[in-house]
């Protein structure tokens, strides 16, 4: 729902109940004398206490229940909770189970990004209300991203045995190593898929693009071995180095009264942005010659500072995605065992992986029975909400003189360009703009 | 290609998709219908789906699908706005169902989750219970499981549609095993599972790789609970163990916490 009222010079603008995002949440703009005077992107999502549910639950069954923050992105939280609890406790992964972490990750990124690009962005772009009125001026291409997205639900599928909610991860590894044919039957679908994603690159680099700059701080995990997914250090533009325990320690959460989310700022003071940006900034040089190509045709340099191109820096990371599944199912070796032994234990860890839409942390603190003491997540979109906020300041500004119903469709989109998870910073998004 | 039929025009039975607490991944399930979504498209109007759709058009709906559970004093209100603009309301998955894993604050304080989480508590508005869709309206089905089974929600729309029942297995997860041809993991190796009362819909993934089932898909019909905690105190499972395996995502569906109270003796 949407509603704009006022003279021109003053106005609101306002979206509740913001569509075509994960959760629910809305969107105010509030214009007074030709100026933004307030943006507010308020998150409405019911409250669900995960991190006060969690207390007194074993250590084994972090993965499963924090899945259930997001549908979209469990495979990010059941690797972020593994990955913390195996360092409280000390566990030392096999490299195999690393790379078959990774290939599950994959697929949760692939499936995520054409979600994303296909379904809930590129309507912005074409003036279409959804991915239905997309099939209607153009059905081939839907029909592409919605063949990307399938191939990334059947990789997750091998592997975890659904790709909501998967029931294969287990802390230290999995509960059975996927037969290697299961895996080597998806190369043919995958070379597809890497095919899909390049021509989605061609495709997004088409579009209409605002012209909108931000100086972002940008964070992302780095690892040496490879563009980073399920591990890594973490590290900004500003030359932040520090494992996921010493960054847990620097980002401090604010409540802010209109949401049920947190906001997070480095030091208690500076926004920063996570995600496709940033990845592709920090760790752009680290990615496949063929994803680093397709950038480069789309025109896209070492970093991309316009948010409205999100849509192309995920395109080249579906590509990475699709590249990097195919070669970690031609090198599959099947981890024996299938997972490390983690006994119950004290202890105190954390672990960030890159969900699709950005860094997630946990940090656990487990009794001597290894049962979870006190949990914190931080979740991508509570990282990324004030650089949200910023962006929509911008981009009302710059919009102040279209009408009211371009403005919010504006405003909107600045706001999918992030690809909030309002479910999993709490549950997110409605849009108002007032205009004065 | 000429815009969508006007409403008033379009013959198509019209379909709303509304969310309550919850994750998202059980709607997520119908956009996770590539090979379908088009056809349904083309057969159904998709009148109001937030996840999906910036257009929504006013009710009544001949059919809505609710995600989510219960959890705020303004989301009890709107239930009952979304039950009176449907002729027929399912709940898809165990928030919706069973209050979902948010519902374990019926065993706790909700006071204490609060300041748990959030610094300002007096900014969250929230209820001291997580309740299932049928807690509040009328109800004409439950679809269960954390999340469902995509098949089973086209069959449930289809079969809707069409004004019949739909056919949706109540036995339990034993069944698919034994269809799959997985070894019994509790006959043979001992393994705690929840499978002989958990109902069937997920095709058993859980024992194919080696993992006890975990109830996410709720009690089956006739779900024997005492009998299975029974079965798992010879497995050596501790009491406060079967009160975890069956307080998760099903904690407050009737069977689940009936048992899981059995065996709380905090």
């Amino acid at each position: 729902m949407t509603h704009a009222s006022g003279e021109r010079a003053s106005r609101e603008i306002a979206v509740e109940g913001l569509a075509r995002v994960e959760g629910e949440g809305s969107l105010r703009v509030d214009v007074r004398d030709g100026s933004v005077a307030d943006v507010a992107l308020e998150i409405f999502e019911p409250p669900r206490f995960f991190e006060a549910l969690l207390v007194g639950r074993r250590l084994d069954e972090a993965p499963d229940i924090t899945a259930r923050i997001c549908g979209i992105c469990p495979v990010a939280y059941q690797m972020s909770a593994c990955s913390a609890i195996e360092r409280a406790r000390s566990v030392v992964i096999d490299p195999r189970v690393r790379a078959l972490r990774r290939l599950l990750y994959c697929g949760e990124w692939i499936q995520s990004h054409a979600l994303h690009i296909y379904l809930l962005h590129a309507p912005d772009f074409l003036g279409c209300d959804d991915a239905l009125g997309l099939a209607r001026i153009d059905r081939g291409s839907l029909a592409r991203g919605l063949r990307i997205k399938r191939t990334g639900n059947e990789l997750m599928a091998a592997i975890g045995g659904r790709s909501v909610h998967p029931v294969n991860v287990r802390v230290g590894g999995f509960y059975r190593a996927p037969p290697p044919a299961d895996l080597t039957a998806l190369a043919g679908p995958l070379r597809r898929a890497r095919e899909d994603a390049l021509a989605t690159v061609e495709w997004v680099a088409t579009f209409d693009f605002p012209d909108v700059e931000a100086e972002y701080r940008f964070v992302a995990l780095h690892d040496p071995d490879g563009y980073a997914i399920e591990s890594g250090v973490v590290t900004s533009s500003e030359g932040l180095e520090t494992d996921a325990a010493g960054f847990a320690d620097v980002v401090v959460e604010e409540h802010a009264a209109r949401s049920t989310a947190l906001h997070a700022r480095i030091g208690g003071r500076d926004s920063y942005l996570t995600g496709p940006l940033a990845r592709y900034a920090l760790n752009g040089a680290q990615l496949p010659e063929v994803a680093r190509q397709a950038a480069t045709a789309a025109g896209l340099g070492t970093a991309c500072r316009n948010p409205f191109r999100s849509i192309i820096v995920r395109a080249v990371e579906l590509v990475f995605a699709c590249d990097e599944a195919l070669r970690l199912v031609e090198a599959y070796d099947a981890p024996d065992p299938p997972a490390a032994v983690v006994t119950p234990g004290p202890g105190t860890g954390a672990g960030a992986t890159e969900a699709p839409r950005g860094l997630l942390l946990h940090r656990y603190e487990l009794d001597p029975d290894g049962a979870i003491a006190v949990a914190r997540i931080m979740a991508p979109t509570s990282q990324n909400h004030l650089v949200i906020e910023e962006d929509l300041r911008r981009v009302a500004q710059d919009g102040l003189d279209l009408s009211d119903e371009e403005l919010t469709r504006r405003c909107e989109q600045a706001v999918r360009n992030h690809d909030p998870c309002i479910s999993c910073a709490a549950h997110f998004l409605d849009v108002e703009v007032v205009r004065r | 290609m000429t815009g969508p039929p006007s409403p008033v025009l379009d013959p198509r039975p019209t379909l709303a998709v509304w969310k309550f607490a919850s994750c998202d991944g059980c709607q997520l399930s119908l956009l996770d219908c590539e090979d379908e979504l088009l056809d349904l498209a083309d057969k159904v109007h998709i009148a109001h789906f937030t996840e999906m759709s910036r257009a929504s058009v006013d009710g009544p709906y001949d059919l809505s699908l609710v995600e989510g559970s219960i959890t705020t004093p303004g989301d009890a209100e709107r239930i009952v706005a979304v039950r009176r603009a449907s002729r027929r309301l399912v709940t898809i998955g165990a928030c919706a169902t069973a209050g979902g894993i948010q519902g374990l604050r019926d065993f706790a304080s909700t006071g204490d989750y609060v300041s748990a989480v959030y610094a300002h508590p007096e900014y969250i508005s929230t209820l001291d219970t997580s309740t299932p869709i049928a807690a509040h309206v009328p109800v004409d089905y439950e679809l269960q499981g954390c999340p469902i089974d995509r098949h089973q929600l086209l069959e449930v729309i289809t079969a809707f549609l069409s004004e019949r029942r739909p056919v949706i297995p109540a036995h339990s997860v034993c069944q698919e095993c034994k269809a799959r041809e997985t070894v019994c993991l509790v006959v043979g190796r001992g393994v705690a599972c929840l499978g002989p009362v958990t109902r069937a819909g997920c095709g058993a993934l859980c024992p194919a790789v080696g993992r006890g089932c975990f109830g996410c898909f709720g009690p089956a019909e006739t779900a024997n609970t005492s009998s299975m905690a029974a079965r798992l105190g010879s497995l050596g499972v501790a009491p406060v163990d079967i009160v975890r395996l069956f307080r998760t995502f099903n904690a407050g569906a009737p069977a689940f916490r009936d048992e899981s109270l059995d065996h709380d003796t905090r």
